[in-house]
């Protein structure tokens, strides 16, 4: 059937028809055949050079000796051999005197930044400007010190964790459970206050007194924090989770607990010596005081 | 007979009562209920039908009804996969689509798999079954075998849709790429494959041609594997019977081993085995010329599914898997390019002595470009699987790019075709409805499957790239977040892409529509089940 189909120059077809298709009878192309057959070869050649078939207790290794670990291995290891030097220099280096050494310093503020691209990034940003909570390191507002000693103690022992016995640590009151709603109400506008403008300035002045008796102690008279203890300027208008009067009441209610790992475990010294250099000189570090 | 489907639905009505009221998690109870109502439902139709007289069907005729709720159903699905996948692609580009309201139900972690399991189960899926059971009766000259099995498997199918795509929105999932129903799904499903193969079988078997063709063999590869990847990878422990958790039996890389090689062999057996049965029946059709080479045809299917199945490890390059097993996969994945490019030679040959259609017919048109994306992601599978090739796109969107230029480009295409081929013989039409509107559809989706392809292309090389650059001491140049914001103009000419993609596809729906409410009847009536000369 189904003659109209056909050309007069048509080769052979099986003979079978299945609902009018019919199938000719051609030769596999031979370029499809020697490709696939060039293919069988090289796969063949390839599994004897490299590890491929299992065998009872383990698989054959092949003969060119590769394996993806001992070349990461390698590589991992010609890396820290070519850098071994300046590390031990950085190690040990006075951190105060890194930045005279420009041959240090360069390495150092490289290394930093890579260091800070894989681990810091995912809560400072790519850019260092921080987020909601992670604190901005590009201006010089600083909660624990801004100088490269304070910075290199931040960085190795992290803030309000449980893995690091040298963790900086300070604990601000949930007021909520200690001072009456009208209270907070009036602090918080005091607090506005002291960097802008208060939503109600009427309550500023009974506010500051709040303030006095509650706050001062940490925060110091003037509002202007302590950092020793990473209580916040409250003065500068600059805000880790923000200065609104609803983030405000928030935060002054329950309080807040930012917490940043200890990296003392998971980079060597040389690259946190490396970070706190990079992130001091991101623009708002402080010379250290005599 | 009747009085034993009562009891079945009886009890089944009975435990998901049983289910919805002890249900750990929200997600088990919704399915409990959906179960209760959809059992209780065919109860009472099955109680109310008992005393009805049975007419037997006609063995002379084919069953097509169940064929045309499949055409309908492939249809419908695929426009809700594509619509989910251009959303989730914009969320990409744009996070704020992730709505604050709709965290936990609509963000991109749920929406993902809906949208993978919509193309590749819902639309793929159906038209794979649609297809099978169109193609079978044909060239065994048989009526479905089994009665109204054929049924079963498709309202069956639908069931298992919905409890997979209701169970990723309400978070019951297992974690595993393309197998994240949980274990009550799997097991359905399970019992909805083995009908399936059964009746597809027992056609084969009835079949009054002396010869099997070659499509049914791709089907039935198609449908036997994807039985063995299925139940090997779902193989868990509920951690309740009234639970939707389940822990996997496997651990570790011996996990990930077992799901890509069914993840691998998911696009093997499902998304190439079985869409070249397609192929291999509606192109020789639409063309009406016999298939380029019968001998091409049995080399390149047994080497084939030969080889597919060794291919998984390549998707585990690099990572605790052992290199001896990451080296079987490559191999196998290279000499798997030759077996996979006969499928498309033999679709594209089979148009020799017939080019002029490519003029006149968008249809053929539309299966021809099919078959050249299906030859252009088999070559740049393999070439993706080279070690050295790997370490630069795992992981990056360049792997993306390569799985929609083959799920959009071939098996999106050739079913596109295979509905324009269906519809007006299976609703006795003389013709399409529109010719222009199928090359409207033509051109948008290819436009479309360009921009989504080489965008990702981009992307993918790039981010590449970006991760590996180091400088002169080894230190890393790039984070992560600096390789997201390069993307994103490009993950904007993505979306746009599948803007077009969907629109073609509504498009289509369109066309098909009308061709069943205006398009001409055909002359002759329905098609006889007589064997070919």
């Amino acid at each position: 059937m189904s003659n109209k189909h056909h050309n007069n120059k048509d080769p052979e077809t099986t003979g079978h028809s299945w609902d009018g298709i019919e199938e000719f009878n051609n030769p596999l192309p031979r370029w499809w055949l020697w490709v696939f057959y060039l293919c069988i070869i090289w796969g063949i050649g390839y599994s004897i050079a490299y590890p491929a078939w299992p065998m009872l207790t383990k698989a054959t290794p092949g003969i060119l000796g590769f394996s993806t670990r001992a070349d990461v291995a390698k590589e991992i290891a010609a890396v820290d051999a070519e850098n071994a030097a300046i590390n031990a220099q950085l190690a040990s280096a006075d951190l105060t005197q890194i930045s005279a050494n420009a041959e240090l310093n360069g390495y150092a503020k490289n290394a930093g930044g890579a260091v800070f691209r894989t681990w810091c990034a995912q809560c400072h940003g790519s850019g260092a400007a921080g987020a909601k909570g992670y604190p901005n390191l590009l201006d010089n507002d600083w909660l624990w010190g801004g100088d490269i000693e304070a910075i290199h103690t931040t960085i190795k022992h992290g803030i309000r964790n449980t893995e690091d016995e040298d963790a900086r640590f300070s604990q601000m009151p949930a007021f909520g459970e200690i001072l009456e709603p009208a209270e907070i109400e009036q602090v918080v506008n005091y607090v506005m206050s002291l960097s802008g403008d208060a939503q109600d300035p009427s309550q500023v002045a009974a506010g500051a007194t709040v303030f006095a008796d509650n706050c001062a102690a940490c925060h110091a008279e003037d509002g202007t924090g302590d950092r020793t203890q990473g209580a916040p300027n409250l003065t500068d208008a600059i805000w880790l989770f923000g200065g609104d009067y609803a983030t405000l009441t928030e935060t002054v209610t329950n309080s807040r607990y930012g917490v940043m790992p200890s990296w003392q475990t998971r980079l060597s010294d040389a690259e946190i010596a490396a970070v706190a250099a990079y992130v001091h000189q991101l623009g708002g570090g402080e010379a250290t005081p005599e | 007979m009747n009085i034993v489907k009562l009891i079945a639905l009886g009890l089944i009505t009975l435990f998901a009562m049983m289910a919805a009221n002890f249900a750990r998690d929200f997600a088990y109870q919704v399915h409990a209920i959906l179960i209760m109502l959809v059992s209780g439902g065919l109860f009472m139709w099955t109680l109310r039908h008992t005393g009805d007289p049975a007419a037997p069907a006609d063995q002379t005729t084919y069953f097509d009804s169940v064929v045309r709720a499949g055409v309908i159903a492939t249809a419908f699905w695929g426009v809700v996969g594509f619509l989910a996948g251009t959303f989730i692609a914009f969320q990409l580009a744009f996070p704020g689509l992730n709505f604050d309201w709709a965290e936990g139900y609509a963000n991109f972690g749920r929406l993902r798999p809906l949208h993978t399991s919509a193309v590749i189960f819902a639309f793929g899926g159906n038209a794979l079954i649609a297809s099978s059971f169109y193609v079978v009766q044909r060239t065994s000259a048989a009526r479905l075998w089994g009665g109204n099995a054929g049924w079963f498997v498709f309202w069956g199918y639908q069931l298992f849709i919905v409890l997979a795509a209701t169970g990723y929105l309400l978070g019951a999932t297992q974690s595993k790429e393309y197998a994240e129903p949980e274990w009550y799904v799997d097991l359905w499903l399970t019992v909805v494959w083995l009908v399936y193969l059964a009746v597809f079988l027992g056609t084969i078997i009835k079949r009054k041609e002396p010869h099997i063709y070659v499509a049914n063999w791709f089907y039935l590869s198609f449908i036997v594997t994807v039985a063995m990847l299925h139940v090997f990878n779902n193989l868990s422990i509920p951690v309740s019977i009234w639970g939707s958790k389940s822990v996997q039996v496997f651990a570790g890389v011996q996990d990930a081993m077992t799901q890509w090689w069914y993840g691998h062999n998911a696009v093997g057996f499902f998304l190439t085995a079985g869409f070249l049965g397609m192929m291999y029946y509606f192109i020789p059709k639409q063309a009406e010329r016999p298939v380029f080479s019968y001998k091409l045809s049995i080399i390149h299917f047994w080497a084939l599914i030969f080889i597919y199945i060794w291919a998984g490890p390549h998707h585990l390059h690099y990572t605790a898997l052992p290199d001896w097993a990451s080296t079987l996969g490559m191999v196998f994945s290279i000499v798997l390019w030759m077996p996979s490019w006969g499928g498309m030679i033999n679709g594209l040959m089979t148009l020799s002595g017939a080019w002029d259609k490519l003029r006149t017919d968008p249809v053929i048109r539309m299966m021809v470009i099919s078959v050249g994306f299906y030859g252009m992601s088999t070559f740049e599978g393999p070439m993706m699987s080279i070690r050295a090739v790997n370490s630069l796109s795992h992981y990056t969107d360049w792997t993306i790019g390569h799985v929609h230029s083959g799920a959009l480009g071939w098996n999106g295409m050739i079913t596109f075709g295979a509905l324009y081929f269906l519809v007006p013989k299976l609703w006795n039409r003389e013709r399409l409805y529109s010719l222009s509107l199928v090359s409207w559809h033509f051109w948008l989706a290819t436009i479309g499957i360009v921009l989504y392809a080489a965008s990702m292309w981009v992307t993918g090389i790039m981010e590449g790239l970006m991760w590996r650059e180091v400088d002169a001491n080894g230190f890393l140049v790039n984070s992560f977040a600096d390789t997201v914001a390069a993307k994103f103009p490009m993950y904007v000419v993505r979306g746009l892409g599948g803007v077009m993609y969907l629109t073609g596809a509504i498009i289509m729906c369109y066309n098909l529509v009308m061709t069943v409410r205006r398009a001409p009847a055909a002359q002759q009536s329905g098609p006889a089940a007589v064997p070919a000369e």
